[in-house]
């Protein structure tokens, strides 16, 4: 059973005149729909169609994974980090949760002229700090300059190659009706910050990205249990848009309980005035997992014992119906579906 | 812990005023319309629909300024967006909404400048900060937030600013009520009225409501203790057979408003007839700016010319706005129009009907 | 329409308010509600005060419904 999207879905119809807007970068929908119409038409093929966060390439010696990831953060250094920090744990982030142990990185800098030295060797450094502190190895990299006004600064791509942790094997064909719903976390606190950070609204919030790398603590379940299905961090698009696609075309949906979603007080109180929904704001230090339900409470314990863990929580189960969709029971006890992000969010005022 | 907001949305209080509404219902269906954008996201957001006996059908009425704001008005606003060294500043909302042709967000890839404010000083601070510029503020909203507009107006006023003008669609919600009645289309038991539009006016501006047309009102907060407290308010109103105007957001809206937001609201702005998207033009339901304050009128300011605004060739955003059709019965409902890609102004905000059910769905 | 929300009043300065909801503080102008004091909780509306919340009605309405909860839990429990 292949992961990922059905093809032939109702939204197969891009307007070949329509220019890409940040929707097609936001993913929600629009970007499902730019993969789906333009990227598997072009590129098609067993490994890229299962739309991973890593691919999974089998040889007989050797089970590699492999991803990329491009960085376009504005602003560029934020509460809790900057780009060459989420540079390097956002692509180790995506080899970990699929069960790889991250070992090289490539790197390719797109970066504007007239960017400050000073600031690069900034970003350099937390690279480098990150890489340390995580084992991997940067390889192979590549530097384009840029005319002004273009690549806001800098971009990123980093390429990550990891090898597949022995007797490992994750995907959707794995989970089963009762599996349990298990989120590392706090909820919403890069989205939130990097949105404050970016447009800053009139608030005073003290408040830091999540961006980390949770590669030791993926290893650490995936040595101890066998119950692990599949896990994804819920970047751009949130744990709503994670949990649609864990569950698209599949015989099987999800049920999530409003009350048990690690939520910080701050994200709340940033979200209710402007109209956001914690459910929708990425997230960089943090994954989602489908676990057998007899070893739950077990790799609960496991998370929490990992330092800043402390909010780890069950969040939901799989079911057996609405088949295909996630369901959100409400804090005042009544059910409505969650759908993955579709559209721009922007701060409402009505 | 969010303060006055988290009490308001307790499971056992909640339960307990479910239990009751289902105890005091009546066996009649009854049909109940809100009016306000806030109230449709919360009944979809809380799932009070699901809670409530079936014979209750909570209707979502022409309460969503971006969905009532009319065609050309975003035609005008991506006209005047295109000339040179303007600035274009509004509310996140109606950069998406569509008109004739395009919308804000699309022209963005064309190179305009659009900013999003969260507050109407924000385009005050823009207009300071780029004197070169022309900002133009795109005034949305009912009630609640004309009165902020207009203390920025009065701010650029006494300010002697040159470069900040307001492009309005303000609208007021009583003669729309009206509007909506008196088409006689549907049948209505009872209204739940916008509990933040109450606070500026306060309380007696429904009393015709109940009065001419015998459907009683209450107004409502927005948590899901509220909504449900004014369902339960509004069975028993039916159920007495008194038709009158009830308070149940007593902890924000008093009997007699604010009238210091109104007086300074009722300074720059003035009544004027309103085109309503999907309902048309209703007398005395819109505000524009005064004379006194043409420099900061948008439309005194350039020329603007009115061209006739063109709808997507079978949106019934009009019917559903009157509460006579459900986004389901659009033909163009989610395969072709949804958040992505709205083609009507009912998909475009996250408050529109359209796309709360797109969201939510039943 | 209209989103808003209540806030406590931290910090007045001249015509603004600095108002906080989960640890959050917010900037509000105050025209639309002049006399407000710190301390007190405001419903803040795109950046704007547009009235005190008044915490006594807001404790009874609770007040009412806790009252109404538990005399009916008794009432249902004795039966």
């Amino acid at each position: 059973m292949q992961l990922g999207l059905n093809i032939e879905n109702e939204f197969c119809d891009m307007n070949q005149k329509d220019r890409i807007t940040l929707l097609h970068g936001n993913g929600g929908l629009q970007s499902h729909r730019l993969i789906r119409e333009l990227y598997l038409k072009y590129f098609g093929n067993p490994q890229l169609n299962r739309l991973e966060d890593s691919a999974l390439l089998e040889s007989d010696s050797c089970r590699i994974v492999f991803t990329t990831d491009s960085y376009v953060i504005k602003p560029l250094f934020f509460p809790g980090g900057d780009i060459g920090k989420l540079a390097v744990s956002g692509t180790v982030n995506d080899l970990a949760v699929c069960g790889a142990i991250p070992n090289w990185l490539s790197c390719g800098f797109i970066i504007e002229e007239g960017f400050e030295i000073v600031a690069l060797e900034k970003i350099l450094n937390s690279m480098k700090e990150m890489a340390e502190f995580t084992g991997v190895k940067i390889v192979t990299g590549d530097t384009k300059v840029v005319e002004k006004g273009n690549a806001d600064g800098l971009y990123i791509n980093t390429s990550g190659i990891g090898t597949l942790i022995e007797g490992v094997e994750l995907g959707q064909h794995r989970i089963q009706i009762g599996d349990k719903i298990i989120i590392n976390g706090y909820i919403g606190d890069h989205g939130a910050a990097i949105i404050q950070a970016r447009e800053d609204f009139p608030i005073e919030m003290d408040l830091q990205s999540d961006c980390a790398p949770i590669d030791h603590i993926t290893r650490m379940l995936l040595s101890k249990l066998d119950g692990v299905k599949l896990m994804r961090d819920p970047t751009r698009g949130g744990v709503a848009t994670v949990l649609n696609e864990f569950v698209e075309n599949q015989a099987f949906g999800i049920q999530i309980e409003e009350i048990a979603l690690p939520i910080r007080d701050c994200v709340l109180g940033f979200c209710e005035p402007l109209g956001f929904d914690p459910l929708y704001l990425a997230n960089e230090g943090k994954f989602l997992m489908v676990i057998d339900t007899n070893e739950a409470v077990k790799a609960l314990e496991i998370i929490h014992s990992f330092p800043g863990s402390e909010s780890a929580d069950i969040v939901g189960e799989v079911v057996d119906e609405p088949k295909g969709k996630v369901i959100l029971k409400t804090l005042i006890g009544s059910h409505r579906i969650l759908d993955m992000l579709s559209g721009e969010m922007l701060p409402r005022i009505c | 812990m969010l303060q006055y907001i988290d009490q308001f949305r307790n499971l056992e209080l909640v339960e307990f005023i479910v239990n009751k509404i289902h105890q005091e219902c009546p066996r009649q269906n009854l049909k109940f319309m809100e009016v306000c954008g806030g109230h449709t996201i919360a009944i979809f957001k809380f799932g009070i629909q699901k809670l409530i006996p079936d014979s209750i059908q909570l209707i979502s009425g022409p309460g969503c300024p971006v969905c009532v704001t009319e065609i050309e008005f975003i035609d005008q606003s991506i006209a005047l967006a295109h000339l040179p060294d303007v600035i274009i500043t509004t509310f996140g909302d109606m950069v998406r909404v569509p008109g004739s042709k395009t919308s804000l967000q699309k022209e963005r890839g064309a190179g305009i400048d659009v900013r999003i404010c969260y507050s109407v000083m924000d385009a005050l601070k823009i207009a300071k900060e780029n004197p070169q510029k022309e900002v133009v503020f795109l005034g949305i909203g009912f009630e609640t937030t004309a009165p902020t507009v207009a203390t920025a107006v009065k701010t650029a006023s006494d300010q002697s600013m040159r470069n900040f003008s307001v492009l309005s669609a303000h609208k007021t919600m009583p003669n729309a009520m009206q509007a909506l009645l008196d088409s006689g289309e549907i049948g209505l038991n009872g209204f739940i009225c916008p509990g933040h539009v109450s606070v500026i006016t306060g309380i007696h501006i429904y009393d015709f409501i109940a009065e001419k047309y015998r459907i009683p009102c209450v107004i409502s907060g927005f948590e899901p203790l509220d909504i449900l407290e004014t369902i339960l308010m509004l069975i028993r109103l039916v159920n007495d057979g008194i038709s009158k105007v009830e308070n149940q957001y007593t902890r924000s809206v008093k009997e007699n408003g604010n009238p210091k937001a109104r007086e300074i609201m009722l300074e720059v702005f003035e009544e004027s007839d309103s085109h309503w998207r999907g309902l048309g033009i209703i007398p005395g339901s819109g505000l524009q700016i005064k004379n006194k304050y043409r420099d900061f009128d948008t439309r005194y300011k350039f020329k603007i010319t009115r061209e006739p605004a063109i709808e997507y060739p079978g949106c019934i955003c009009g019917d559903i706005l009157r509460g006579v059709k459900n986004p389901v019965d659009c033909a163009l409902f989610s395969k072709i129009c949804n958040p992505e890609d709205p083609k009507g102004a009912c998909m475009v905000s996250s408050e529109g009907t359209c796309a709360t059910w797109f969201k939510y769905r039943k | 329409m209209c989103l808003a929300i209540p806030m406590k009043v931290i910090r007045i300065n001249g015509n603004e308010a600095i108002a906080e909801v989960g640890g959050v503080q917010y900037h509000a102008n105050l025209t639309l509600i002049p006399d407000i004091k710190i301390g007190e909780y405001i419903i803040v509306h795109a950046g704007f005060a547009i009235e005190r919340l008044d915490e006594e009605a807001a404790l009874e309405t609770l007040q009412i419904w806790q009252e109404v909860a538990e005399f009916s839990q008794r009432k249902s429990k004795l039966r």
